[in-house]
């Protein structure tokens, strides 16, 4: 069996895991492994048709009553349960923020390795086989497990969710065996901003900006953009960011985040090495920027040379026309 | 309050990555290293913790020889004292492999501490690994991608940085916290810090010390080949008047990223 870890965030499962799952189906196939989901907490009914729609044989429901919001060492001990009754011979999750905090404390516990926000996967021969970039991808790391279960996280967007229900699907709620100075840490609390925003790692669309948006104020032409385009969120340069123009949440790099959205739109964002660390696995890239030999150019899909205080108004009128 | 911190040498992120010719790794040969971003916010962090509460702060790096340069750095920033852990072996992108060598080391000669900072990820390896799994062999609690840290008397409390938003996380010493960027702004080394880390001997110790079997310390996952990324196809560069090329940008929004 191929285990992935469903992780559900305000009572919804994330897109993520779903990648994750329609992964572990494609490269179970070939050598006839199930697929099984477990998440922590109970099933509700459209997570349960996500998954079977993902093609799950199987959901296992971890339950305790220390488990009511998520700690690292009380999910790890866990999920580290099912892993040892069942002996998946694989555990997949997203490399979300929930992911990377759990998969290397999980892999610690089951003493396996770990094979950290992978961008491909196979199963080649029944041994996994796992491609991740490394120096902010300047170059592709291919590895395999040479312990059981193999364990990786999957960066989110890479990995198409496919639909491909399967013919059962079993639920299993399972009991975890927890006391109290097992669970070592304790959400207490979730701080949001004003806005409810998409994350930049989980967007479609990128829409970010760099020292070339001149200040603060102008991220709202970001902005407009944005809401004329679905699924996107604001990006920045650490240029932007440092200048104080817009928060660290928002920073594409090597020291800010790594997206892979369908489409990424650099404005006034010259690409420093750094800067093209975060977000050159990308599928579509768009630069505008005044200077015509800008690095960026170099990586982009489709350039345009203009001051981005033109090209926007313009653009956001032929959005407009385009969508009416 | 005794703090440790742990920071590892990495190449410096403008650095121009080669692959080595049979494909097993990167060319380490004339790059330039410096300490890890992240680590900086954490041994910055340690400092301010100490400064207001008193204490010791020691730094630890697993390494090379060369690895004393970094080590000397947190010194002059201000650390109380510094630990060379010495590996020689080339990286190997394994977490576990680096945490073991860390958790033998702490227990069989620094069991005594409050507080263990990391970087929330090391440049190069781009693992996020070996906080977590420091914590898991040593029981202890952990918080990753931390942006803000209160402690006070045995507890603590951290914001976490997820997707959107913060997660306010409470916890009891000791324990494992990584740091983001966002943490703190570091200090520069002060010239006179400089002058007296230079003079600094760095206590070492080798990892045939530590005891620890070829089977305890062997990578888990083994690496098959290292090459260079798959490289993108140049696109189309546009220099003309400004409402043609956006007409073009839009037909390209529809036709091929088909994001409208
Ligand atoms: C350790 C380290 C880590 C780093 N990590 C990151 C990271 O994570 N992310 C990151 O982004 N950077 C990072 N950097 C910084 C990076 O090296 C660059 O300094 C930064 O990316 C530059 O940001 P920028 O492109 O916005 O600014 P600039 O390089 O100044 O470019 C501004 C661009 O805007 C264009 N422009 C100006 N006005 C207009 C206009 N009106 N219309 C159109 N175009 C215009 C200019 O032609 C120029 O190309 C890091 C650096 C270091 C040393
Ligand atoms: N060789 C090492 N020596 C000391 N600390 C390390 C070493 N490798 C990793 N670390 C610490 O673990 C953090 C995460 O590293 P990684 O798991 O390799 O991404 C780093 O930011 C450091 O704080």
């Amino acid at each position: 069996m191929i285990l992935v870890f469903g992780e559900i965030r305000d009572g919804q499962l994330k897109k993520a895991s779903l990648e994750a799952l329609s992964t572990a189906r494609r490269v179970g196939e070939t050598s006839g492994l199930k697929v099984g989901a477990v998440i922590v907490g109970s099933l509700t009914e459209e997570t349960k048709e996500s998954f079977q729609r993902c093609g799950a044989d199987i959901i296992y429901c971890l339950s305790h009553p220390l488990l009511g919001s998520y700690s690292s060492s009380g999910y790890s001990n866990a999920l580290a349960q099912l892993v040892t009754e069942e002996n998946p011979e694989a555990l997949l999750l997203a490399a979300t923020a929930m992911g990377r905090d759990l998969a290397p404390r999980l892999a610690a516990r089951l003493r396996v390795g770990l094979a950290s926000d992978c961008v491909r996967l196979e199963l080649k021969e029944g041994v996994f086989e796992a491609v991740r970039p490394i120096f902010a991808g300047k170059a592709f790391l291919t590895v395999q497990a040479s312990s059981s279960p193999f364990l990786a996280t999957l960066r989110p967007n890479v990995f198409p969710v496919v639909e491909k229900a399967s013919s059962s699907l079993e639920v299993e709620e399972r009991k975890v065996d927890l006391d109290e100075d097992m669970v070592k840490e304790r959400v207490e609390e979730i701080i949001r901003g004003e806005q409810e925003e998409l994350d930049i790692t989980e967007a479609e669309i990128v829409i970010s900006g760099g020292r070339g948006m001149k200040g603060a104020e102008n991220f709202q032409l970001l902005r407009e953009l944005s809401a004329l385009l679905p699924q996107s969120a604001i990006g920045a340069s650490r240029s932007a960011v440092d200048a104080g123009w817009i928060d660290h949440q928002h920073q594409v790099g090597q020291t800010g985040k790594t997206v892979s959205p369908t489409l990424y739109m650099a404005f006034g964002i010259s690409g420093a090495i750094q800067h093209l660390a975060g977000m050159s696995s990308s599928k579509y890239i768009v630069a505008v920027n005044k200077d015509p030999e800008a690095p960026i150019f170099k990586v982009a899909d489709f350039g345009v040379v203009g001051d981005l205080f033109e090209v926007i108004p313009h653009l956001k009128e032929e959005l407009k026309k385009f969508k009416s | 309050m005794n703090i440790f911190v742990f920071v590892k040498r990495v190449p410096d992120t403008e650095s121009k990555i080669r692959i080595n010719p049979t494909s097993t790794n990167i060319v380490f040969d004339g790059l330039n290293y410096i300490l890890n971003p992240y680590d900086e916010y954490a041994v910055e962090e340690a400092l301010r913790i100490k400064e207001s509460q008193g204490g010791q702060v020691t730094v630890f790096s697993v390494g090379p020889d060369e690895a004393q340069a970094i080590l000397k750095k947190c010194l002059a920033m201000g650390a109380d004292e510094a630990v060379l852990i010495k590996d020689e072996s080339e990286e190997l992108y394994d977490g576990w492999r680096t945490a073991r060598i860390i958790v033998a080391a702490l227990q069989q000669h620094y069991p005594d501490f409050d507080l263990l900072l990391f970087g929330k990820q090391a440049v190069g390896d781009d693992n996020s690994q070996v906080p977590a799994m420091v914590a898991e062999m040593l029981g202890l609690p952990q918080v990753n991608v931390v942006t803000k840290l209160e402690i006070q008397g045995s507890q603590g409390v951290a914001y976490r940085e997820i997707e959107g938003a913060h997660e306010k996380v409470v916890f009891s010493l000791p324990a494992v916290i990584s740091a983001q960027k966002g943490l703190n702004e570091p200090r520069y080394e002060t010239l006179r810090g400089i002058m007296a880390a230079k003079r600094r001997q760095i206590p070492v110790l080798p990892l045939e010390q530590l005891g620890l079997t070829e089977e305890e310390i062997k990578p888990k996952v083994a690496v098959v080949k290292v090459e260079a990324p798959p490289p993108r196809k140049a696109g189309q560069v546009i220099d003309e008047e400004i409402t043609e090329a956006v007409k073009k940008l839009v037909a390209f929004l529809h036709e091929e990223a088909k994001v409208i």
